[in-house]
């Protein structure tokens, strides 16, 4: 069965999703990154979905889960490269996946994860400010 | 002596029904001056009565689907098409054809003279005819007027949906005029494409041209907005004048969460600001 590698790169995992998802390799790829959170520690996950071109609503509504259960583990979510028409079909299935942050490109991404990474980290200095 | 048939009769008197006929027709077609040029009727009433007869001669005159009427129905739609571009209505149009009743039913008449029952006959085969005929070029005048309207149907959703970059990173689209289910469709796949292509983080929507704001012009911005922001964009909309601003107060819409500025320099501000730059005018 396909598996989606995970790479880890400092404190932030990538994903890089480069085929149509099946719904068993969405459900497998929910485990395997909430377990890699778990034992790395990851503060930042990025979905990079530049190459599906092909979404329903149970891949939609997977995307809006993984970044909330990644949330609940102390780390933040960042789509990357929607394309177009996936981006319309999600609109017209009714999911605008709010609370999910999105970003152009995967250096964009980066570049957001990082920031809100090193947000936390002064918070956590200086609970006060 | 046996009685003269229909294509008989026509191939013998087709110098003298086509004078008539073309007596008939400068008569008729006085509004149609200017439009279509004598010499050219000319040459069209000589080359359909020399196709009706040749036809007549070989096929079933009560069938004009046949194979044998090929080219009196392709001549048909020639002439249909012209008379399109020409102006004409499709009754001008149709007229052409109806107007050789009067030729042929006067030569009928004066073939048969007493013998009614072979003049009703044959006026009734002609007439059937020359209605079928009308029909086609009616037929013909309006798949060409369709295909016109379809083609500038198209080309007006092209030609309303451009996408201009205002700033490195900052896309404009103006919206002039209704927005409707396929203009925005069309808007949101120019614009989405745009944003990939230039990298741009922002996006300014400007309906000061947009007449009117309802529901469902309101649901169509929210899905576009939404769905640039998937892409990781963002998105402002600009040109919000104080009746449309009232209208979705009123309609009960929620624009929350989507940034708005009345005018599109506004807009540009914002989108400056957000991406850092700094705008100051020289002293002078």
């Amino acid at each position: 069965m396909d598996r989606i590698p995970i790479l880890k790169l400092g404190p932030c995992l990538i994903v890089s999703i480069q085929d149509d998802m099946q719904d068993q390799t969405a459900l497998r790829l929910q485990d395997d990154l909430t377990n890699r959170i778990e034992q790395t520690g990851a503060k930042g996950v990025l979905i990079d979905i530049s190459a599906l071109d092909l979404v329903d609503s149970f891949v939609g509504r997977m995307i809006a889960n993984i970044s909330a259960m990644a949330q609940l583990l102390n780390a933040s979510t960042v789509v990357v490269g929607m394309r177009p028409a996936v981006a319309i079909t999600l609109v017209e299935l009714g999911l605008s996946l709010p609370g999910v942050r999105t970003a152009l490109n995967v250096e964009r991404g980066m570049a957001l994860l990082n920031a809100s990474i090193e947000a936390e980290a002064s918070n956590a200095e200086h609970p006060a400010e | 002596m046996p009685t003269a048939t229909v294509k008989s009769l026509l191939q013998k008197n087709h110098a003298g029904v086509l004078a008539e006929w073309r007596q008939d027709l400068a008569g008729a077609l006085q509004t149609g001056k200017g439009r279509i040029s004598e010499a050219e009727l000319a040459k069209q009433t000589q080359e359909f009565l020399r196709l009706i007869t040749e036809a007549a001669q070989h096929s079933d005159i009560a069938d004009t689907e046949t194979e044998g009427w090929r080219p009196l129905r392709d001549f048909l739609g020639e002439i249909s098409r012209t008379r399109v571009l020409q102006g004409f209505s499709s009754a001008e149009t149709a007229t052409f054809v109806f107007s050789l009743k009067k030729p042929l039913f006067a030569m009928l008449r004066q073939a048969h003279g007493k013998d009614v029952d072979a003049l009703a006959e044959q006026t009734w085969e002609l007439s059937a005819l020359l209605d079928q005929l009308g029909l086609l070029t009616i037929k013909a005048f309006q798949a060409t007027r369709e295909e016109l309207i379809s083609r500038q149907q198209a080309e007006m959703l092209e030609l309303s949906t451009p996408v201009v970059k205002l700033w490195d990173g900052v896309l404009a689209l103006p919206v002039i005029g209704t927005l409707d289910s396929a203009r925005t469709q069309v808007m949101m796949e120019s614009l989405l494409q745009r944003i990939v292509d230039t990298g741009s983080e922002l996006a300014i929507i400007d309906i000061t041209g947009v007449p009117t704001v309802d529901t469902l012009v309101a649901q169509h911005l929210i899905r576009t907005v939404t769905a640039i922001r998937l892409m990781g964009a963002d998105c402002i909309i600009s040109g919000v004048r104080p009746q449309i601003a009232q209208t979705i107060v009123h309609l009960g819409v929620d624009l929350q969460g989507i940034t708005t500025k009345s005018t599109l320099a506004e807009a540009l501000q914002l989108a400056m600001k957000r991406l850092g730059f700094v705008v100051s005018r020289k002293a002078v």
